[in-house]
């Protein structure tokens, strides 16, 4: 019993290589995925860093002044708004209604693939078509001219692919049995829906739309041929300075036009009205995220 | 049946016309954007539309006075260019990050990735584009002694930033479907985590990072704003990355301003809008395919 047993535990190169290769694919993929944190780090502080002598709540609430060079963004961030607005009283009774027809009407057959598929189509047409679209369309078929009408029309139909995919979520999240309880006591379908489905998917179809706000603020190409203008000075302070048919300016399209088309812009102007707009986007974008992890938190079922 | 049984489902009747039609509107929409655009820019196709000149001349002179010619070669040339570049950069590092987001990292963090991957997909494309503008310009005119930073490789790195959420999120999803089973055989037998990837996952979810990569092309095709402000306006047939380009999206964006309305101009600057409706139609539909093929199995 002298002899020395080999311990047949111990690790065999082999083995040993295999924890070396798993080491190293593990190293590669952490910093795959962390070179995808990085870059959005660095560049939302390099561009808050390059932004901050000129944010202010004057910069805010002033118009472009002297061709764009000086002032604020006041046009455009009223511009925004009424644009987002409209496309969202358009984009979301209609987007929500059609993710209950395909979540609670539709039966699987080839046709509901087929609303399927242009829903999928739909959202990944390019912007610049839309854009195209919304020109031919609203502006010169249906005479609405260049103005916020048009132009949120378009954005309408833009982003209403974005309500559909998260409302049909939040319906398909409801269970079944909710639905079996409500028509054993004699409701009819949409009596369900009404009182039972849409009151327990609500914060789901909110996030939808709360990303469709989102989308649309960003969006630069669909507005530029259908409603938004280089430059419109209007009354500073006032809610209601943009009319339905007026063109108006944009933050999206602000940030293209000082960045490219004006020469001589002071440095920190067009940093400044990105981080305007990035940090609107990125601000609604977290309310919707904060939502969705307090609905996960609070589900009963 | 009482009064108000007739009411109800006369009601009913009505808010389920109601949500048929919104049901139906997206096919409405599809079928709208085609029409309408191929209503503005058809006019021309009928009218001796010079076919082999559109695809395959790199001659673009929508303004000259005396030969007015609409070659696009350049301009596929280019978007080909910026998107082959964004997705030799994509593919790999979403796919990476899918693995690494679905395959090794626990749930606490692979939710804080997700809400960073989602963040990266919410940045709006003109911001990318004035990032391309500001950041990487100066960036690449020092490091590779261009003349220039706005080209093929600006592009091609905004491009790749931007289509990299949907690679990871689609990958996420292909490598979440092969079922757990696959994994407990594979670790049941002695593989390690890489060996199991290499060997079960990636095979079995090979159809769902197809449709990831097919999706990320046709993010990139499409997109205007980014490659209009970081690729740098010349039209011509790239020979390196240092090259300016320009993309079909952009030309767009860029003449239909000035292109008088109904013009020959205008309505070749449809016909593009045609072309690219199609190109990402088709590869949108692929990858519905594949997925769709991938779940029924």
């Amino acid at each position: 019993m002298n002899a020395p047993t080999p311990n047949i535990f111990a690790a065999t190169p082999l083995a040993r290589k295999k924890q070396r290769r798993e080491q190293l694919a593990r190293a590669v993929f952490f910093t795959m995925a962390l070179l995808l944190v990085v870059p959005l780090v660095l560049i939302v502080t390099y561009l808050v860093v390059q932004a901050w002598p000129v944010l202010s709540w004057e910069f805010l609430t002033t118009n472009p002044k002297r061709g764009m060079r000086a002032g604020g963004i006041w046009s455009a961030l009223l511009g925004t708004f009424y644009l987002v607005g409209f496309s969202l009283l358009v984009a979301a009774p209609i987007g929500i209604l059609a993710a209950v027809y395909l979540n609670e009407y539709a039966k699987d057959n080839w046709f509901t693939r087929i609303v399927n598929l242009a829903v999928i189509n739909l959202a990944a047409v390019p912007s610049i078509v839309h854009a195209l679209f919304g020109l031919g369309a609203f502006v010169i078929f249906f005479g609405l001219g260049k103005s916020i009408l048009a132009a949120s029309l378009t954005l309408a139909i833009m982003t209403m692919p974005v309500i559909i995919a998260s409302t049909k979520e939040a319906l398909a999240a409801v269970p079944q049995s909710f639905r079996e309880a409500c028509w054993n006591v004699g409701a009819t379908r949409w009596q369900t829906i009404r009182h039972v489905v849409l009151p327990n998917s609500i914060s789901g179809i909110l996030t939808g739309v709360i990303l469709q706000v989102s989308r649309a603020a960003g969006e630069t190409a669909p507005i530029m041929f259908t409603g938004a203008v280089f430059f419109k000075a209007i009354e500073e302070g006032n809610l209601f300075a943009y009319g339905l048919r007026d063109q108006c300016m944009a933050l999206s399209m602000h940030l293209f036009t000082i960045s490219t088309q004006v020469p001589d812009v002071p440095h920190g102007l067009p940093f400044a009205t990105a981080v305007v707009l990035l940090g609107t986007v990125l601000f609604i974008n977290a309310l919707a995220i904060i939502l969705r992890v307090w609905l996960r938190s609070r589900k009963k079922w | 049946m009482t009064k108000r049984g007739h009411r109800e489902i006369i009601v009913e009747w009505l808010i389920e016309s109601v949500i048929r039609l919104c049901g139906i509107s997206a096919i409405l929409f599809v079928f709208g954007i085609f029409f309408f655009v191929f209503r503005e820019g058809g006019a021309v196709l009928f009218k001796d539309f010079k076919f082999g000149e559109f695809f395959f001349s790199t001659a673009w002179y929508p303004s000259s006075p005396s030969h007015v010619r609409y070659g696009t070669l350049a301009l596929l040339a280019g978007t080909f260019s910026v998107t082959v570049l964004a997705m030799v950069i994509a593919i790999p590092f979403g796919i990476g990050a899918a693995i690494f987001v679905s395959e090794f990292c626990g749930p606490k963090l692979k939710e804080t990735l997700k809400i960073v991957i989602e963040l990266l997909a919410a940045i709006p494309s003109v911001v990318w584009g004035f990032i391309g503008l500001t950041v990487l310009n100066p960036l690449i005119i020092r490091l590779f002694d261009a003349p220039i930073g706005l080209n093929v490789l600006n592009g091609g790195i905004i491009l790749a930033l931007m289509s990299v959420p949907i690679i990871v999120s689609i990958g996420e999803d292909a490598l979440k479907a092969v079922p757990d089973s696959y994994r407990e055989a594979g670790l049941a037998l002695g593989a390690t985590r890489w060996q199991l990837i290499y060997r079960v996952l990636l095979p079995a979810a090979k159809n769902g990072l197809l449709a990831a990569g097919l999706l990320g092309v046709a993010r990139a095709v499409g997109e205007t704003m980014a490659v209009l402000m970081a690729t740098g306006h010349a039209i011509n047939i790239p020979t390196s990355l240092l090259d300016p380009v320009r993309t079909l999206t952009a030309t767009i964006a860029a003449e239909l301003g000035e292109a008088p309305v109904h013009s020959d101009h205008y309505r070749v600057l449809f016909v593009i809008g045609i072309l690219l409706f199609l190109i990402t139609t088709v590869v949108n539909l692929t990858a519905d395919l594949i997925v769709r093929g991938v779940r029924k199995k």
